[in-house]
Order: structure tokens, then sequence, then C-alpha cells
């Protein structure tokens, strides 16, 4: 349960970072190596290199930038958490973050390194799938962004390229006066892998009529997945909708099943979830909350 | 790689390979031996330390990453040689501990949430700990010694409540008199302040 060997480098710009891993095709990025380390203790990863990037400036941060708010990719998860603009501008996300391990490793672990890591259960990518964040990339030819849908790919398999640097990730703010969230999971323990979650957020207007609507689910297939439920927009979510909207939007999803849960078990949870997540999102966005938005700067 | 560490107060300067763990350091470099080696890949708790105050696995960490930061480790959070803290004693206490494997980290995770918190619920603790596994004692009696813990420091925090019947009270106050609530080093004869 030891690493193997390798080089450590602590570069102080992304621009340096960026130039280590095009000049080494087996450096790899090490942020909060929250993931990463275990990988390497038990040699299912051996990189020449690691770049640590944990300490660049740049990488830091929650800003708000217009309709969104930005976290640097190197951010760690309890900043987010502890956030006023991160708690009030992304509800989702701060309902989200208790769940992201335990408080130990969200200590150490980084918003950009749960993404970039892609792990099909992890709370994080999920909840950028489900408000449909934008992922920004640099290397060294300058610098990109996706949308989280396209980025993931795959169980642990991301559209990063060899030489790229995750930077920052963009979740769009819902300006509208009434929001509500919810964050569902079922685990075998406390914060370990989640067999399904569930992530919804609803926009209503003062007659309860839905204006915005967005619902995903993890730990079912290879990647999270945003659920189309735009149908729901102009009508009211009562309990009839939110059961008819689910079964609908659950019916083709892939499923996978595993030793601790079987794929028919993870559907049902999915469909359970995703209910719940949406009650619990309307009455949320019900419930009067402090206007004074001031308290986030 | 040589590197700087703040350990417990004091300034240590190490030579180690970027692949060791901050938590082989500390025992094999440093020879604090408290921190325990348990599962080794970030699931047991038993390595936690404190990184700047905050608990952190030090399995789940390289020592050169942790370089120029301030650790506290099992050895540094009693007072003095000899002494335990108060979260220390109240383990003891309660018995919160049989075969000790877990304990240090334990302590130093508790320890941080009753920095945050002086008054956590019994949720607070459970939900702190959740990340540290024992196999002895089922828990209880940890969350007990927490639980005491969090009281006892409550307590030496609190001023002390003044007798109605005290002369230097109200109206009858001077300048010279404290204000209501300041503790006077004569009055300090019952432990922690006295009770609440």
């Amino acid at each position: 349960m030891k690493a193997a060997q390798f080089e450590y480098a602590r570069p102080e710009t992304v621009t340096e970072a960026c130039e280590i891993l095009v000049r080494d095709d087996n450096a790899r990025i090490i942020s909060g190596g929250q993931t990463l380390i275990p990988m390497l203790a038990m040699r299912l990863a051996r990189p020449s290199t690691l770049v640590d990037v944990y300490r660049i400036k740049s990488l830091k941060g929650v800003t708000e930038q217009g309709e969104a708010v930005v976290i640097g990719a190197a951010t760690r998860q309890v900043e987010v958490e502890r956030s006023t603009l991160a708690c009030q501008k992304l509800p989702l996300l701060a309902r989200a973050l208790p769940w992201v391990g335990h408080q130990p490793t969200r200590n150490r672990g980084t918003v950009g390194g749960s993404i970039a890591n892609a792990d099909p259960s992890a709370e994080i990518p999920l909840v950028a799938v489900t408000l449909g964040a934008e992922i920004e990339i640099a290397n060294v030819d300058g610098e990109t962004s996706m949308p989280a849908d396209e980025f993931f790919i795959g169980a642990m398999v991301t559209s990063v390229m060899p030489g790229d640097c995750l930077t920052a990730v963009r979740f769009p703010v819902w300006s509208e006066e009434r929001v509500g969230s919810a964050f569902h999971e079922v685990s075998a323990r406390k914060s370990d892998f989640a067999f399904v979650s569930a992530a919804a957020q609803v926009a209503v207007d003062e007659e309860g009529i839905c204006r915005k609507i967005a619902l995903g689910v993890g730990g079912l297939g290879d990647r999270p997945v945003s659920l189309d439920v735009s149908s729901a927009v102009g009508a009211k979510l009562d309990d009839a909708l939110i059961d008819d909207l689910v079964r609908e939007a659950c019916r083709y999803l892939e499923t996978y099943g595993d030793l601790h849960a079987s794929a028919e078990y993870r559907s049902r949870v999915a469909v359970a979830l995703s209910s719940r997540s949406l009650h619990d999102a309307v009455a949320d966005a019900g419930r009067p909350r402090p206007a004074n938005t001031e308290q986030a700067r | 790689m040589k590197l700087s560490l703040e350990v417990n107060g004091s300034a240590r300067d190490i030579d180690v390979e970027p692949r060791k763990t901050l938590l082989d350091a500390l025992r094999d470099d440093l020879l604090l031996v408290g921190t325990h080696a348990g599962c080794e890949h970030g699931v047991c708790g038993a390595c936690t330390v404190l990184l700047d105050g905050e608990p952190v696995r030090s399995c789940l960490m390289f020592a050169v990453q942790a370089d120029g930061y301030a650790i506290t480790t099992i050895e540094g959070v009693a007072t003095a040689p000899g002494e335990l803290s108060v979260l220390q004693d109240a383990f003891c206490e309660t018995h919160g501990l049989q075969c000790g494997f877990c304990t240090p980290g334990m302590i130093l995770t508790s320890h941080a949430l009753l920095e945050r918190n002086d008054s956590p619920s019994r949720e607070d603790i459970v939900e702190a700990i959740s990340g540290n596994i024992c196999r002895c004692t089922g828990y209880g009696q940890i969350v007990e010694a927490v639980e005491l813990a969090a009281e006892r420091l409550r307590k030496a925090n609190m001023p002390r409540k003044r007798h109605a019947n005290e002369p230097n009270r109200g109206a009858g106050a001077t300048h010279d008199s404290p204000r209501s609530g300041f503790l006077e080093a004569s009055e300090s004869d019952t432990p922690h302040g006295g009770g609440s």
C-alpha cells in the first residue's frame, strides 16, 4: 500500500502546469488527492510526475460572474460549503456537498478534482450535469469550455485530453424569486459511494406554477444524467404530475447492477428518490427566504 | 525532497521521497507514532491529524503536499507532558476506548469539532466522527466522551453567575467593581468557574 516512485512538481501558474503536462505524457495532475492517492497506493495509477495544482492561486475561490457562480477547480469542497455566496446562489450544490465523502476528506478534496475524477456516483458531477454547468479547461494552446453533459463520457472517463488542466466550473444561477432544491441519496453507509442519488431544482411563480425545472440522477449508469422533465413548465407541480413526470423520465435509463445493488433495485430507487427530490424542491420553493442578498458578499 | 513542517508547534525540517505519505513521514521520520496507520487508503480515519486546525487523513496526503503547513498530532493535544487534554480525560472517564487504535483519530476529529462548536448536538458529534471507524466500543461511549468534554469546556469558558445578595451588584456597583458577568480571581475557587 505504498505508491510507486514519481517526480513531484508544484508549478505556480496554470501555464506552467500545462507545460509540464505537455513535456511528459505520463504526468498527472493532483489536486486534493483524496481519490488519486489511494489509487497510487494501490498502484492502480503509476504516473511518472505528479503536477500539484492545489496551491495555484488562480484556481481558488468562489466568485459571481454575471448569471453564474464560478468555482475555481482547486477550491476545497469545505470552502464552498462555508461560502455564503455559493449557499445562497447555488442551493442545490449546498445541499449536495454534505454527502460528499466525510468532513476530513472535504477539507482536502476539491471541486475540480471531483469533476475531473468523474466517479459515476459522485455528487458534484451530478449537480453540475443537473444544473447544466460549464467546465472550463486550459492547455498550452489556450482555454476552452464545454457543458458538463458533454464533459462526462463514462465511468472515470472525461473529455479532458492529455495536457489539459481543468480550471473552473461555471454553475448557472437561477435568478427567479422562488427557487427550491433538494438532494437525496441511498448508500450502504453514511457518505459511502451512492447506489443512487437524485438532485432537483425548481422555480415557481406566486401561484405555484412551474417556471423552470431540473432533475438529475447519479449512480445508475456510467455517468450522472440530467432527465428531461421540461414538460412540467407551465403546470402546477402536484403529486400526480410529479409521479407521471418521473415515471416517464426514468423509463429508459441505462442502469448497471453490481454486488451491492442490482439494476432493478437501482431503477426503483431512482424513481423514488427523483419523486422525493421534486416534492421537496417544490416545498422548498414555497418557503419564505431572507430577501437580503447583500449577506452573500 | 526537503520540506519544512510545523509539527505540534515546533518547526521540523525533513527530507523525504515525494511518494512518502504524511502519515509515514510523521511515524518514520519524526517518530510520532501516535498517529496510527490503519487502512492506508482513506477509509478508517485512524491516521487523522489536524492540518492548520482542520482534520485531514494523513494517509491521503503526501508529506510534500504538507510543506509549510501546521500539523497537530495526538502528541500535541495535551497541555503539558504527562497531562491529558479535557477531551482525552473524558475518553478515559466514559470508557470511550477499548483497544485504542482508533482513539488518536477520534480525539483529533472531535477536538476540531469542539473548537468550532462548543455545544454540539448528538447528531453533530455522530456526523463529525462518521468518518472514523471503531471496532470495539460501538461508538456510544465515544459520543458520551465528546458530550462530557463539550460540557466541561463550556463550563470552563462561562462567566460565573453572581449571587443576588452580593454587595457590588446592580445600582450599588461602582466603577471599581467589575461589570456583571466578569470572573474575579477570588471567585474562581470552584473548578471550571462554577456551575451553570
